[in-house]
């Protein structure tokens, strides 16, 4: 199958693929420590900083590496969260029917009609901010929109003659999920999970960005805008490299959801 | 060139196919068809599916579907060959000379358009005749088509009209520009019995009255030899025979054609009745959610063990939520059902696992009753886990002796449903549903989506299996001859009733009373002027009346 990886896919992995390794190696690939500060402020690049040094002096190439490991983890994870309880929400809903459906839809539309970045900002202002509640309130909140998707899909297929026949043979509602309509509803959900989870990148850098994510010293991509952004004045460019590592990877990301979505839609391989 | 029309010479067809898990590649779909067609002369093509027929109708109007190519061969229509033809004349040629009516009707009308506004158009466009004129024409094609109130029908929207007349409007559309050819793809094959033969005797007679040719393309030999001068059976994109109908239908030469025309030859001898039987609905009136009147209206039929029972009934009878009620998806409104002795609950949740395993169903449409994502292996596999706790060998053993009995074999136990022909499919619904060791089987119209011959594959399977597990069949279906070849008993359904109950050899016989007599009437027959007795027939009686 590997031999059949069109080239635009193959871009998109190799790229995804360089993002997550320096992300997980990142203290054996940066060359000096998260928050040492080993320079002037705002150097150039040189050969001892690749891209220079940020607002008080610290490594950019470092940051950048350091706020990577952050923000993918937490986007990954937040993603997952949003995913794993969207989508068995929805499938439940769809099989359930009735006043739950009703009950659970009218709630996500209560929670959707609010603008996810408020609301998260209202409860980020409340709670503590430490990145497992940063996942969570990400997570959760973001879980409306693979909830409508599975459901839209799976009322569709629970209407199918197959999951008739298994209702009538007396199957539970886990097999009828899990083995009737999740395999058949896995292809637009792939390509949905790679979509949410390069707007997860951009809602933790946002949340960052506006002082509510991810807390200094530690790293992250929004942090990096927001701490260099006052450089521009200077026509210093260290908070755009954020900003094209946020481009490169959401594209990316999506060329491997799409590829990954031609091979699902087709049964036993797809046609590449 | 006054006496040939239509001539076809080795016509050549090719398209590419995309097989799952390989590279995609050119095949031939037509090999070298040739035949005439004289003006005002009809002829038939037939075949199962797959065999070619419609492409070939449509390449000549020089026109391929999506991916398929004409890629040899001659199509000469008026002395023209229309292959070498440039795109402005074959433009001319379609919807002018050469005219089209497709298998639905009512997929192929635009619903936002009245219904007169589409008949007109071709003739218009090909500027045949003023709008006026066309308008004109078109409500006395209505007329002799035999449409309700020809002066105002066409001011109807698409969805105004019943299926039935919407078929006779396509007609009429494609009679309008007074074409030289009209190619009839399956008119009449969504239609029900009854609707079918009002159809086909108004295509019939208008093609008389106009003096037009055309290609009528089916897949049911008794519907062609009714309307068709000449007959050409088609196999694989082959010609298989080709002849006059009498020829065909009385003194077929090729084995293939005699299998077809021999088709539902499956004697099968009526059971009697015993003592105790294995499911009796009693007195069941049902309605769906949302709705204000009654589906089923108080039905009360039997069926003894190891018997079948055929359910037979056009299309809106309610013989499909009979099933429904039966199996618990559909909760009725009164009465109750007996089965194996124990009352059943009529909520699908109030009932045993046992109740479920011996109350099977198998259905219409075989590709979507298998999940596509699960193999053969599993898709059988599953019952004998579910209600047997079967694992391992024990499993796949039992899987292999099913698959032996549905005469597919171990081969298929990896296969993908999409990787199995639409027979193939049915077989492996059968054995999903045998795999639980049922007392009763619900077919609902099993054999409706497949061709003839294999449809009598399936029909045969069932029977066999029938004395080999003593299984009972409750076996929906709309057509007659399904119904003598399996049924020990009949209920006839009409409009949520059941008109007419007993053993077959009761029902069959007459007295009738009106609905089964026009039932029955109107399930076409393989011999030459059937369609003018049953007509003739039915107007002396209403004289008579």
């Amino acid at each position: 199958m590997i031999k059949n990886i069109p080239l635009s896919a193959l871009i998109g992995l190799i790229f995804t693929g360089a993002y997550f390794f320096v992300a997980i190696a990142a203290p054996l690939i940066a060359p000096y420590g998260m928050a040492e500060v080993v320079g002037d402020v705002w150097e150039p690049a040189s050969s001892k900083h690749l891209l220079g040094t940020d607002n008080i002096g610290r490594d950019l190439l470092t940051r950048m590496i350091y706020g990577g490991r952050t923000t993918i983890f937490i986007a990954a994870a937040a993603t997952l969260l949003s995913f794993l309880t969207g989508t068995s929400l929805g499938l439940l809903a769809a099989v359930l029917g009735g006043w739950a459906d009703q009950a659970l839809s009218r709630t996500v539309d209560l929670i959707m009609s609010i603008p996810s970045l408020i609301l998260a900002l209202v409860i980020l202002a409340i709670v503590p901010v430490t990145v497992p509640i940063l996942i969570l309130v990400m997570g959760l909140l973001d879980a409306t929109r693979p909830y409508r998707l599975s459901r839209s899909v799976a009322v569709d297929i629970n209407v199918m003659d197959y999951v008739e026949a298994a209702k009538l043979r007396g199957e539970g509602r886990a097999w009828i999920i899990f083995r009737e309509i999740l395999p058949n509803a896995l292809s637009p959900l792939v390509a949905e999970f790679g979509l949410r989870f390069i707007f997860m990148v951009l809602f933790i850098s946002t949340l960052s960005f506006l002082g509510l994510g991810v807390q200094p010293p530690l790293a992250d991509w929004g942090g990096i805008v927001k701490e260099n952004k006052d450089g521009i004045v200077y026509g210093i460019g260290a908070a755009l490299y954020p900003a094209v590592a946020i481009a490169t990877l959401a594209i990316s990301v999506n060329l491997v959801a799409d590829w990954v979505l031609n091979r699902t839609t087709s049964l036993k391989g797809g046609r590449g | 060139m006054s006496d040939t029309l239509l001539k076809v010479r080795d016509l050549k067809i090719g398209a590419t196919v995309y097989p799952p898990g390989e590279k995609p590649h050119d095949i031939e779909i037509v090999h070298g068809v040739s035949f005439d067609l004289a003006p005002g002369k009809v002829l038939g093509l037939i075949g199962e599916s797959g065999a070619g027929k419609s492409t070939i109708g449509l390449a000549s109007m020089a026109y391929g579907r999506g991916g398929v190519e004409i890629t040899g061969g001659e199509v000469w229509v008026n002395g023209r060959d229309i292959m070498k033809s440039s795109l402005g004349d074959v433009r001319n040629l379609r919807g002018g000379e050469v005219t089209y009516v497709s298998q639905s009707a009512a997929a192929s009308f635009n619903p936002a358009k009245k219904i007169m506004d589409q008949v007109v158009e071709a003739a218009v466009e090909h500027k045949k005749f003023s709008r006026k004129e066309a308008e004109a024409r078109a409500r006395e094609l209505f007329a002799k088509l035999g449409l309700p109130d020809p002066d105002n029908i066409g001011n109807r929207y698409p969805h105004q009209v019943s299926g039935g007349q919407l078929q006779r409007c396509m007609t009429a559309l494609a009679l309008c520009p007074e074409p030289d050819l009209v190619v009839f793809d399956e008119p009449t094959t969504a239609l029900d019995v009854t609707t079918q033969i009002d159809v086909l005797m108004a295509i019939k007679e208008a093609i008389a009255d106009t003096g037009v040719a055309a290609l009528y393309i089916t897949h049911d030999l008794a519907v062609v030899a009714q309307v068709s001068d000449d007959i050409m059976v088609l196999r694989m994109g082959d010609t298989v025979e080709y002849g006059n109908t009498d020829q065909i239908i009385n003194n077929p030469q090729e084995e293939y054609t005699q299998a077809l025309v021999s088709v539902r030859s499956i004697e099968h001898e009526e059971k009697q009745p015993t003592s105790e039987p294995v499911l009796s609905v009693d007195g069941i009136t049902a309605r769906y959610k949302g709705l204000n009147f009654d589906v089923l209206h108080n039905v009360n039929v039997e069926l003894h063990p190891g018997q079948t029972l055929a359910v037979v009934g056009e299309s809106g009878s309610g013989k499909s939520t009979l099933a429904r009620v039966i199996t618990g998806l559909l909760p009725p409104r009164d009465g109750e059902i007996t089965f194996a002795g124990r009352k059943l609950s009529s909520d699908l949740a109030g009932r045993s696992r046992e109740d479920l395993r011996e109350l099977q169903m198998i259905y219409q449409m075989a590709d979507v009753a298998m999940n596509p994502r699960q193999t053969v292996g599993t898709i059988i596999g599953r019952p004998l886990e579910f209600y047997f706790n079967m694992r391992g060998a024990e499993k796949h053993k039992r899987v292999v002796e099913l698959l032996d009995e549905i005469e597919l074999g171990e081969k298929f136990i990896d296969r993908y449903p999409a990787e199995l022909s639409g027979g193939q499919k049915q077989r492996v619904c059968i054995a999903r549903s045998l795999a639980a060791k049922p007392k009763m089987i619900i077919c609902d119209e099993v054999t409706s989506a497949l061709d003839p011959l294999v449809a009598d594959g399936i029909l045969k399977l069932l029977l066999d299996l029938q004395k080999i597990e003593d299984v009972a069949y409750l076996f929906i279906t709309h057509d007659l001859a399904t119904v003598r070849a399996i049924s020990d008993s009949i209920a006839v359904m009409y409009q949520g009733r059941v008109v007419r109950y007993g053993p077959k050899s009761q029902v069959l016989s007459p007295p009738f009373d009106d609905y089964t007599d026009l039932l029955l009437s109107s399930v076409p027959e393989m011999h030459l002027g059937w369609l003018e007795e049953v007509v003739a027939h039915r107007k002396m009686e209403s004289a008579g009346n």
